[in-house]
């Protein structure tokens, strides 16, 4: 779109984006402020803009939190799961995505089929009889649960093989004349060259696994295997309710993920960008 | 994945129960008839429907409002993209966690209090979350807040996406600000405004999170919804093959608004051109 010709239209589009944006950000203020007031103070002072002011400031809530709660393990349940569910799916879903755009082999259309129609499934559809499964598994209560039905993702799958499927295949050829296997071909010819999709399928992976809570809700019992998304929730109904504390481990839970958003903001928003895309 | 689902539709036909010592038996349809007459579940489905109508085009509008403010040349922009994209990276469970003290009851809650400085001191002050006609608008207002980051930058890839030439010619040809967001920007954003609320209107009846923590479904099941009624039955009256019924209920919901979304995207005239000039 061209630009904005007169003075007062730019002026009236940056003031609405300051309220808008204003609007998204106050929450997010009232929560690192909150955390750093005395417990009784943030239900009292959230109705006037002391809400937005840290009184008597101090670490208290943060130390309380250790207390109260384990947090360090919810944080590397989280980390673990998280991280396992992205590079395992990063492996199996670009190799999966690499044999549907190049190789071929029988019962290729069908599989294809099947992972088009498993995109539109989703796991809420399939959760309760998941459940079931695992149950009479015995895997309750394990990382292995959590882990194994996100790891393959079909939308991945699909990002990957468009991806492969535009790259020109010169590419491959000089390295198969020079005797170079499937394997090879792919670590050392086609890796290299399709770093921006793995970091979109990263990122989107990412962003939907970390605030998972359905699932690891319905398969764990304890806090010994549960993420923090229910660290949380569960922190939030443990008595008694102290608004400080909840905010301190609410700060602690986004902090690094807000600090990585910041530096890598961009790639955030073209892999969030690629869904429409694709989609 | 496909497997669980055949299990699901097979578990759904009979009447297992976890650690119930009478034999699972056939109860065929009978199951689904049930549920369907069952009120709290009729509540639920009418619940998501109505959160959807709501939801979907108030969140796609604002999505748009702010991509269209954002797609303007001017300097700072990545600032605001930046901070109205942020709540997107929060877990739904921390949001809902946050909006609770947002919503908290009394003249000293934080919504309470501006509402009350908004309308210079006319609003009564409500117990959002335990009153059963603003209970599921307030799920609907933090589920507004966190998703819209997400819808607003894909709707700015479809908008930066649009030739540039377009504009251009209009311009020549005289067309004001108005007519060119009406004749060519709304035309060619189709298809992402349709992926969008597609997307929406799916998330719209898998909603769970924010109802689990926020109003656990009441008060007087107001707010609750499929999903919330499928874990209920299934965990907390271990209800296994009713609770998979009801999530078979939910896909097919999905099933269905996910062919129509194919169907009019490949109706577009729009898509038939795009292939038209990828086509060798």
């Amino acid at each position: 779109m061209k630009r904005p010709s007169t003075i007062l239209l730019r002026i009236t589009i940056l003031l609405l984006l300051c309220l808008g944006a204003a609007l998204f950000v106050s929450p997010l203020l009232v929560m690192i402020v909150g955390s750093l007031k005395p417990d009784e103070k943030v239900l009292v002072e959230a109705g006037s803009l002391l809400a937005f002011w840290p009184t008597e400031p101090s670490l208290q809530n943060y130390r309380d939190v250790f207390r109260r709660a384990d947090f360090i393990r919810y944080c590397w349940n989280s980390l673990f799961i998280t991280g396992t569910v992205v590079t395992a799916g990063l492996a199996i879903n670009s190799m999966a995505g690499y044999a549907f755009a190049r190789l071929r082999f029988k019962g290729q259309k069908l599989l294809f089929g099947a992972v088009a129609a498993i995109m539109i499934i989703p796991l809420e559809a399939i959760a309760v009889p998941l459940f079931y499964q695992v149950t009479l598994l015995g895997w309750r209560d394990t990382y292995l649960v959590q882990i194994l039905p996100f790891a393959a993702n079909a939308f991945s799958i699909y990002l990957f093989y468009t991806f492969f499927l535009e790259l020109p295949r010169e590419f491959e050829e000089s390295a198969y004349i020079d005797g170079a296997g499937v394997f090879r071909t792919f670590f050392s010819i086609i890796l290299p060259n399709a770093k921006p999709v793995f970091a979109t399928v990263a990122i989107l992976s990412f962003l939907s696994h970390w605030g998972v809570f359905l699932w690891p809700l319905m398969v764990t019992s304890g806090e010994k295997v549960r993420p923090l998304p229910l660290g949380i929730a569960m922190f939030y109904t443990l008595p008694p309710l102290q608004w400080g504390d909840i905010f301190a481990f609410s700060v602690m839970m986004v902090l690094p993920v807000l600090v990585v958003f910041l530096i890598f903001q961009g790639w955030f928003v073209r892999g969030v960008a690629a869904t429409g895309i694709k989609g | 994945m496909l497997l669980p689902f055949v299990l699901a539709v097979v578990l759904s036909l009979t009447n297992v129960r976890l650690g119930s010592p009478v034999p699972a038996e056939f109860v065929g349809a009978r199951q689904y008839l049930r549920i369907l007459d069952d009120p709290t579940f009729r509540q639920a489905v009418f619940n998501n429907g109505l959160f959807a109508a709501v939801v979907v085009p108030l969140q796609t509008a604002l999505a748009l409002t702010l991509a269209l403010l954002l797609n303007t040349p001017l300097r700072g922009m990545v600032v605001f993209r930046t901070l109205l994209f942020l709540p997107v990276i929060f877990p739904l469970s921390l949001v809902s966690v946050i909006w609770v003290l947002i919503l908290a009851p009394g003249p000293d809650g934080m919504l309470n209090s501006f509402l009350e400085f908004i309308t210079f001191g006319h609003w009564q002050p409500r117990n959002f979350l335990r009153d059963p006609y603003l209970a599921l608008p307030s799920i609907m207002l933090t589920s507004i807040w966190q998703g819209v980051g997400f819808q607003m930058v894909i709707i700015l890839a479809g908008l930066q996406a649009i030739p540039q030439t377009l504009y251009e010619a209009a311009a020549v040809d005289g067309a004001n600000r108005w007519q060119q967001l009406y004749r060519i920007t709304l035309p060619q954003l189709r298809n992402t405004l349709l992926f969008v609320i597609l997307v929406t209107t799916i998330l719209s009846f898998r909603l769970f999170d924010q109802v689990q923590v926020m109003t656990r479904g009441g008060p007087n099941d107001a707010s609750t919804t499929v999903m919330y009624e499928a874990v209920q039955t299934a965990f907390v009256r271990l209800q296994i093959a009713k609770g998979s019924a009801m999530t078979v209920i939910l896909f097919l919901i999905v099933l269905l608004l996910t062919l129509l979304q194919r169907h009019l995207v490949h109706r577009s005239k729009a898509d038939r051109q795009y292939r038209g000039e990828r086509k060798p």
